[in-house]
């Protein structure tokens, strides 16, 4: 029986957060009153004429070379020709043959293991208007009328297309979330699924496990979430799958994801969509992007997620580690990063920083930057506690402490008590006066009773309320016991 | 050449309904004119590059700056159709 | 003489003086409307309350000192496809019918803020496609020459007001000829300045990448008034060129002595007038004789720019009137589905040349014909401009008739779009290289219909077109006007 192999490639469109649109001035804003940020441009009103936003240009460019994919030094804006009524002018400004960005690629960790996803382009494009469905449940099927709002027609849009490099629907999600990282550090985009703000297609198909050809592919949209990207892919795969050993055949063509019933149906497609009729806008000059430009542009660029899970490795933390801080808000990661570079240890602050640091802001509410919590005072904590100063229970006093200003680790330490006594000599005075008060058991310990040790120690805790160090306190007791 | 035209295809793909009767003359009419259209055919151009612009101008950018929008119920005074604030078309038969 | 026979200079000259007012000036043209417009229908509409209205606070301005310069108070028209805010726009289409944009175009805004007056829009071929005005939904214009023929086209509406006085001077477009042919059928001057000198913004696109606008008036000096009044650099338009603008008035005294003129010797010949021939021959001898070196040159290419045009410009003109589809504005006719609406308004709301020119340019970018159709367009379209090029390296501008015939009748090539499209073979190239081109009036045939003849320069090259185009009118001596039945 045939084992099959899934082929997943996915397209995704980010919108990028400038403030005005792509090729007009109206602002760009999630869910102001419709048709309130539309001009003559983003309606395709009779006589407008598009312009570039030179920023939007800049930020695929960066969001280009994150995914180290090449520039083109010269590319054009094509329009691709079809109609509909979201979409102003009947056609999209998109890109065609010439995208700013070609064959880069993204590392994305599924399960312990590394995969290279390839991307194939990422090009420069509008958004069209939305359209309500009015009617019967607001779905397109026995629907009354369409309402239409332009007020996202005409904001920019950076489609990325991958390589069919992904056979898993784990491996799908994992690309999808590690993608929305990337153009998330970036800050080019909101890049919220739930409001459409990063929007994800996947193409899918199965062929049997080893077959060179590519069976043939099944585009799937609608999904609004990573949990439905994956749920919507592995249902995909099934379906064919079981339409394969069923003895049918898989169709080309679009379905929809319907969440609630979690199955993808069939969904009637443009008419003519095959043919867009793509050729170049004559109402934009192509795009030159120097060399030395697109050089400042890559030297600007954040450390991204898969460099900074790889600096975290080298620095000699656990898998489990790493995977938690880089999930963890930029601030704590910034925290951390500065704790470490004032001599903290890593394993060590990554475990503070993101428990009870966290947990406590959470508790509190508040940011890093509101508590004034730096890298020298968490250095100085987990010094403590790795010193022994104070014990892992006393710590935690400690921070909320000094989250409550009163001062730094050591300060709020003594002033709150709770120091250790560490040092010999405080504790050798301790220890004296216990055995001279405990004669008979000295004598006891001495004639080979050894067990009585746990009893004197006990009673140096019990005399030093508490702040006495185990270890120490048991080795000066040996000491004088066995001279 | 004799140039085959769908001319069906062709009105569908332009969102012109038309009759049969129009279709039929736009289909003659067109025949005649790529006939003489495709004398482009004829010249050499392998040794010119395309030129996408006369003046061969590059990159016209504007600053990302917002600029005043127009004033909606302008706007849909111009509306076959509109709502609530929407423009109003009947239901959608295609799924974009 | 009324009023409305008054060259633009010269109607500047009075106002500065005080000797007329704007309103007046503005009766006077209105007037002549009146009498003409019955036989003629250069317009589309006459603002006639607008008019007097801009006229009067140009005479108040005036008063206060405050005169904004050589247009301030002049008016003028404007072809009905460059959107004016607040008034009827309709590209003489049904689609358009009652459509009022909501903003000005970028020439309508530096006109108003010039102080000139806006007498109103005029008839074109719908969505400027066509070489007649036959072609407006609203009925053709005729010719003040000859009633019984063609203004040309298709700014045909512009030319007939400038040649009959219902405007002083007009504003048009063109894509393949559309302001010089019917500048020359009607015996004024018309002016396609180099691509991107004028921005497009607000005019309604037929071939974007070939529209350019310009003005239509009575000698080459209110061309050149007109045309300093609205070009330059528009950060709405990418196309617009932000290059250095000259002045062209300084040029047009300076005459041909030295220059080298080449003649096209592809825009002669079979399908040209032997009148049209002769008059442009005898027109170069003027221009020997004023000191320029005539030569002949050779374009060869020129000779299939006509098929190259009538495959690129469609294309363009498929998308660019994809956006009329009854959703947003415009007339929509009912449908079950957005589909049905869309297809059956569009059906509804073309003309037949425009339905013509969608489904060709769909066809020719459709797959499997686009490399052989469109994309082989392109790269004549590279090789003209190549050729272009080449030939202005020898020679400082180019002539030709404007039209191979004078205007021609009524319904002679409605039926037969090829033959119509021949109309524009000696303007549509320069449409191709964005090559600056403009019709000067130099005389008329033996049945007293004029002949145009056109100037062609290199890119940017206008100062040495209008130099060219003031000595060849100074020497034609044209001067004869058109006159209407019952015209005062
Ligand atoms: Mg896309
Ligand atoms: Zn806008």
């Amino acid at each position: 029986m045939t084992t099959w192999e899934p082929v997943i490639g996915i397209e995704v469109h980010v919108e990028l957060k400038t403030v005005s649109k792509m090729f007009c001035g109206c602002a760009v804003g999630f869910g102001e009153e419709p048709n309130t940020s539309v001009c003559p441009v983003c309606l395709g009103l009779p006589g407008a004429l598009p312009v570039t936003n030179g920023r939007a240009i800049e930020w695929i460019t960066a969001v280009g070379r994150a995914l180290d994919c090449s520039i083109s030094p010269r590319s054009v804006f094509h329009r691709k020709n079809y109609f509909y009524a979201d979409l102003p002018k009947n056609y999209q400004i998109s890109q065609f043959d010439i995208p700013v960005c070609r064959d880069g690629h993204l590392e994305v960790d599924v399960d312990g293991e590394t995969i290279s996803v390839g991307i194939e382009r990422a090009h420069m494009e509008e958004d069209t208007g939305k359209s309500r469905h009015v009617g019967d449940g607001g779905r397109i099927h026995g629907a009354r009328a369409t309402q239409l709002d332009f007020n996202r027609s005409g904001v920019p849009l950076v489609e990325i297309v991958s390589r069919p490099d992904i056979h898993s629907a784990a491996a799908a999600r994992a690309y999808a979330q590690e993608l929305r990282s990337v153009v998330a550090e970036l800050g080019v985009s909101d890049a919220r699924m739930e409001e459409g703000s990063i929007r994800f297609d996947a193409n899918v198909s199965v062929r049997p496990a080893g077959s060179g050809t590519l069976g043939t592919k099944v585009e799937i949209k609608n999904m609004n979430s990573f949990r439905s990207l994956e749920r919507a892919v592995d249902y995909e795969i099934d379906r064919q799958v079981r339409l394969l050993e069923d003895g049918g055949e898989v169709i080309l063509e679009t379905r929809h994801w319907d969440e609630e019933a979690g199955v993808t149906h069939s969904m009637r497609t443009k008419e003519g969509s095959s043919d867009y009729r793509y050729f170049t806008e004559p109402d934009l000059l192509p795009l030159v992007l120097d060399e030395a430009w697109v050089q400042e542009i890559s030297a600007r660029l954040p450390e991204l997620p898969a460099a900074r899970r790889r600096r975290y490795t080298e620095m000699g933390l656990e898998p489990g580690a790493v995977a938690v801080l880089s999930a963890a808000e930029p601030e704590i990661r910034r925290l951390f990063d500065s704790a470490v570079a004032a001599g903290s240890a890593p394993a060590a602050t990554a475990n503070w920083v993101t428990g009870e640091i966290t947990a406590a802001l959470r508790r509190q509410d508040r940011s890093v930057a509101e508590t004034g919590l730096d890298g020298e005072t968490v250095a100085e904590l987990v010094d403590m506690v790795a010193a022994g100063d104070v014990s892992a229970s006393a710590a935690k006093e400690v921070l909320s402490g000094v989250l409550d200003g009163e001062g730094m680790p050591h300060q709020v330490a003594e002033a709150r008590d709770l120091l250790q006594m560490s040092d010999a000599a405080a504790l050798e005075s301790i220890v004296d006066g216990v055995l001279s008060e405990n004669a008979d058991a000295v004598e006891r310990y001495r004639g080979g009773e050894t067990k009585v040790l746990g009893f004197l120690v006990g009673a140096v805790m019990r005399s030093s309320a508490g702040k006495a160090d185990p270890k120490l306190t048991n080795q000066l007791l040996r000491q004088r016991l066995e001279s | 050449m004799p140039i085959e035209i769908d001319i069906g295809h062709v009105a569908r793909l332009a969102r012109l309904g038309l009759s049969e009767d129009d279709l039929e003359m736009y289909r003659r009419q067109l025949g005649t004119i790529l006939e003489h259209a495709s004398r482009v055919q004829s010249v050499a151009t392998d040794d010119v590059e395309p030129t996408s612009h006369p003046l061969g101008l590059t990159n016209a950018f504007r600053a990302d700056e917002v600029r005043p929008s127009l004033d909606r119920g302008e706007v849909l005074s111009q509306a076959p159709d509109h709502a609530d604030g929407y423009f109003v078309v009947p239901p959608a038969l295609e799924i974009e | 003489m009324s009023l409305a026979d008054i060259l633009i200079v010269e109607a500047a000259g009075r106002l500065a003086d005080g000797e007329i007012d704007s309103v007046s000036l503005t009766e006077a043209v209105i007037e002549r409307a009146v009498f003409t417009e019955a036989e003629l229908h250069c317009y589309l509409t006459i603002d006639r309350e607008g008019a007097l209205r801009q006229a009067a606070a140009s005479d108040q301005r005036r008063a206060n000192g405050e005169a904004r310069g050589l247009l301030d108070g002049i008016p003028l028209a404007l072809k009905d496809n460059m959107c004016t805010r607040g008034l009827e726009t309709t590209a003489a289409s049904q689609i358009l019918a009652g459509y009022v944009p909501p903003y000005d175009a970028h020439i309508v805004e530096r006109l108003r803020a010039g102080g000139a007056v806006i007498v109103g829009k005029t008839n074109l071929d719908e969505f400027a496609m066509g070489s007649s005005t036959e072609n407006s939904a609203y009925g053709p214009t005729r010719n003040p020459w000859d009633p019984d023929r063609v203004p040309g086209g298709s700014s045909g509406g512009s030319a007939a007001a400038v040649a009959v006085g219902s405007a002083l001077g007009a504003f048009g477009s063109d894509t393949g000829g559309s302001i010089r042919q019917p500048a020359s059928l009607c015996g004024v001057v018309g002016v396609k300045p180099t691509y991107g000198r004028v921005s497009r913004y607000g005019l309604i696109a037929f071939a974007s990448s070939l529209d350019q606008i310009g003005p239509l008036a009575r000698s080459v000096e209110d061309a050149a008034i007109l045309l300093e009044a609205v070009w330059g650099h528009d950060g709405r338009d990418a196309t617009s060129y932000s290059g250095a603008y000259p002045n062209l008035h300084s040029t047009l005294s300076r005459g041909v002595e030295g220059m080298r003129i080449g003649v096209v010797k592809e825009f002669t010949g079979e399908g040209f007038e032997r009148a049209v021939e002769s008059t442009v021959a005898a027109n170069l001898d003027h221009l020997a004789d004023a000191g320029a070196d005539i030569v002949e040159v050779s374009v060869p290419t020129a000779d299939v720019a006509l098929s190259a045009y009538y495959l690129i410009a469609p294309a363009e003109a498929s998308a660019n009137l994809a956006r009329f589809d009854g959703v947003r504005y415009g007339n929509r006719v009912p449908g079950e589905t957005t589909e049905e609406m869309m297809a059956a308004t569009r059906a509804a709301g073309f003309g037949p040349e425009p339905i013509r020119r969608i489904l060709l340019g769909t066809y020719a970018l459709s797959a499997g014909y686009y490399d052989a159709f469109y994309g082989k367009a392109q790269q004549v379209r590279a090789r003209l401009i190549h050729e272009f090029a080449a030939a202005y390296e020898s020679v400082d501008v180019l002539i030709s008739p404007t039209s191979p015939t004078v205007a021609f009748e009524l319904g002679a090539r409605v039926d037969d779009p090829l033959a119509m499209y021949l109309s524009d073979i000696c303007t549509l190239p320069c449409n191709l290289s964005g090559d600056p081109a403009m019709s000067v009036p130099v005389g008329l045939d033996e049945s007293g219909l004029p002949i145009g003849l056109q100037v062609m320069a290199p890119p940017l090259g206008e100062e040495k077109m209008f130099a060219v185009g003031a000595e060849v009118e100074r020497r034609a001596g044209f001067s004869a006007m058109p006159q209407v039945g019952a015209m005062a």
